[in-house]
C-alpha cells in the first residue's frame, strides 16, 4: 500500500535528520585555520604551486645536441 | 494529528535545528579567515604533452596510484569510441588499448594495485579488467544497478565503489561479484564519489544538489551537505581529509568543511555561466583545478576563492581532470578527443 511504504520512507527521513542533528560542529574559524594550516605546511612540496624548472621537469624531453 | 503529519513537523523541526546549528558555527569565513595569507601565486602552465588516440569524446581519466614506476607514468582514459586506452603520460605512448562491449562509458578507474582498471557507463555496470595477463581480460561484471554507472573507485583489488543514476552507491566484493553494501540517501542520479585519503569513508555528489559523506563499513550517511542549485558532477576530499570540494551545473564549485558541516567557500565568477564538470586539487590543496563546459580549465585559489590562472587549449568540454600522486602536473580530457598534460 503506497500510504505505508510513504510513511516509511517518512520515517527513514526523520531518522537520517535527527542523526545529522545531534553531530558536534567545530566553528568555522577553527576550521579554516586548520586548512590553511595544511596549505601552508605542505606549499614547498606542491610542484604546481611552486612550479618546475625546466631542469627537473620530468614532461621536458631533454634534447641532446651533437656537433657533426 | 496523523503519524505522516507528526513525522513531517519534526522533519521540519529537525532542518531548522540544523540549519541553527551551522550559523552557530559560521564565526567567519574561509575566505575573511585567510585574508592574512599571502595570495597564491598566478598560476601559468603549458601543456607538455597532448596524447591523441582516441576517436570520440574522452568521459573520464584517473592516474595510477603508484604512476611512476619503470620511468613510466600511467593512466587510464575512457572514450565513447569504445575504448579505454592506458597511457605513459611522459612518452605519450600508448601501453594497452581495451576493447569495451559498450562504448557509451562513462567512467574509469585505476586500482592502486595497477594490475587492473574498471569501466561502466550506460550498461548499468562496471566491468573490471586485469592489465596483467598476456592478453588483458576480463574479470568481473558488476552488474546490479538498475541506472547508467557514473563513477566508480577501487579501495583494492577485491573491492570497489560505484555511484549510479539509480541514486545509489555500492561497494562490491570484485571476487563474488556482488554488492556488499549499498548506500542509500540521495533522491536523484548519483554523479561522482570520492575516497577519503583514510579510506574509510567517501562522498558521493548528485543531481539532488547535495554531496553526502559515508561510512564504508556501516554503510550509513553520516553528513548531508548542501548549498549547490542544480547537479553536482565533481567531488573530492581536500588532501587532509577534513573538507571537501564540488563541482555543480550551477556553474560554481564550493568547499564544505566536514567538521563544521557546511559551506566554507563558494568559487564563483559572474562571468562564468558554464557547468562544472570535473575537478581535481593540487597537492597542498592550495589549488583547484576544475573543468567547465566553456571549454577551459578554471584554476583557483581554494583559500581565497580568487581564480588565478586558466588552461586553455581545448576545442571542446573539459570533462575530467586528474592530479596525480606526486602532484606533478594536471590532466585534462576533452569531447575534443585530447588529453592534455600540463605544468
Amino acid at each position: 500500500m503506497s500510504g505505508s511504504s510513504n510513511l516509511v520512507a517518512m520515517k527513514k527521513v526523520v531518522q537520517q535528520l535527527r542523526f545529522e542533528a545531534s553531530i558536534n560542529r567545530v566553528k568555522v574559524s577553527q576550521a579554516a585555520a586548520d586548512l590553511q594550516q595544511f596549505c601552508m605546511q605542505n606549499a614547498l612540496h606542491d610542484p604546481l604551486l611552486t612550479g618546475v624548472s625546466s631542469s627537473t621537469n620530468p614532461f621536458r624531453t631533454q634534447k641532446l645536441c651533437s656537433f657533426l | 494529528m496523523g503519524e505522516m503529519d507528526q513525522m513531517k513537523k519534526e522533519a521540519e523541526g529537525l532542518k531548522s535545528q540544523i540549519e541553527a546549528a551551522r550559523k552557530a558555527a559560521a564565526d567567519t569565513t574561509l575566505a575573511d579567515a585567510a585574508s592574512g595569507v599571502a595570495p597564491a601565486p598566478r598560476v601559468q602552465l603549458k601543456t607538455r604533452k597532448t596524447l591523441k588516440g582516441h576517436l570520440a569524446k574522452i568521459y573520464a581519466m584517473h592516474w595510477a596510484t603508484d604512476c611512476r614506476l619503470d620511468h613510466a607514468m600511467l593512466m587510464v582514459s575512457a572514450s565513447q569510441d569504445g575504448k579505454l586506452i592506458i597511457w605513459d603520460a611522459f612518452s605519450g605512448n600508448k601501453i594497452n588499448a581495451v576493447p569495451l562491449k559498450s562504448s557509451w562509458v562513462m567512467t574509469c578507474a585505476y586500482a592502486p594495485s595497477g594490475n587492473l582498471v574498471a569501466s561502466g557507463g550506460l550498461d548499468n555496470m562496471c566491468t573490471v579488467y586485469n592489465l596483467k595477463t598476456p592478453v588483458v581480460k576480463t574479470v568481473k561484471e558488476l552488474d546490479a544497478h538498475t541506472g547508467y554507472l557514473s563513477c566508480a573507485r577501487f579501495l583494492s583489488d577485491t573491492e570497489i565503489l560505484t555511484a549510479s543514476g539509480d541514486t545509489t552507491c555500492a561497494l562490491w566484493d570484485i571476487e563474488t561479484g556482488k554488492q556488499k553494501t549499498v548506500f542509500l540517501n540521495h533522491v536523484g542520479d548519483c554523479m561522482c564519489l570520492a575516497l577519503s585519503p583514510d579510506m574509510n569513508m567517501f562522498i558521493s555528489g548528485a543531481c539532488d544538489s547535495l554531496a553526502k559523506l559515508w561510512d564504508i563499513r556501516d554503510g550509513t550517511c553520516k553528513q548531508t551537505f548542501q548549498g549547490h542549485t542544480s547537479d553536482i558532477n565533481a567531488i573530492s576530499f581536500f588532501p587532509s581529509g577534513n573538507a571537501v570540494v564540488t563541482g555543480s551545473d550551477d556553474c560554481t564549485c564550493k568547499m564544505y568543511d566536514l567538521r563544521s558541516d557546511q559551506e566554507v567557500i563558494s568559487y564563483q565568477d559572474a562571468q562564468l555561466n558554464s557547468g562544472v564538470t570535473s575537478l581535481a586539487l593540487s597537492v597542498s590543496g592550495r589549488l583547484i583545478f576544475a573543468g567547465y563546459d566553456d571549454f577551459n580549465c578554471n584554476i583557483w585559489d581554494s583559500l581565497k576563492g580568487e581564480k588565478v590562472g586558466v588552461l586553455s587549449g581545448h576545442d571542446n568540454r573539459v570533462s575530467c581532470t586528474g592530479v596525480p600522486q606526486d602532484g606533478m602536473c594536471v590532466c585534462t580530457g576533452s569531447w575534443d578527443s585530447f588529453l592534455k598534460i600540463w605544468n
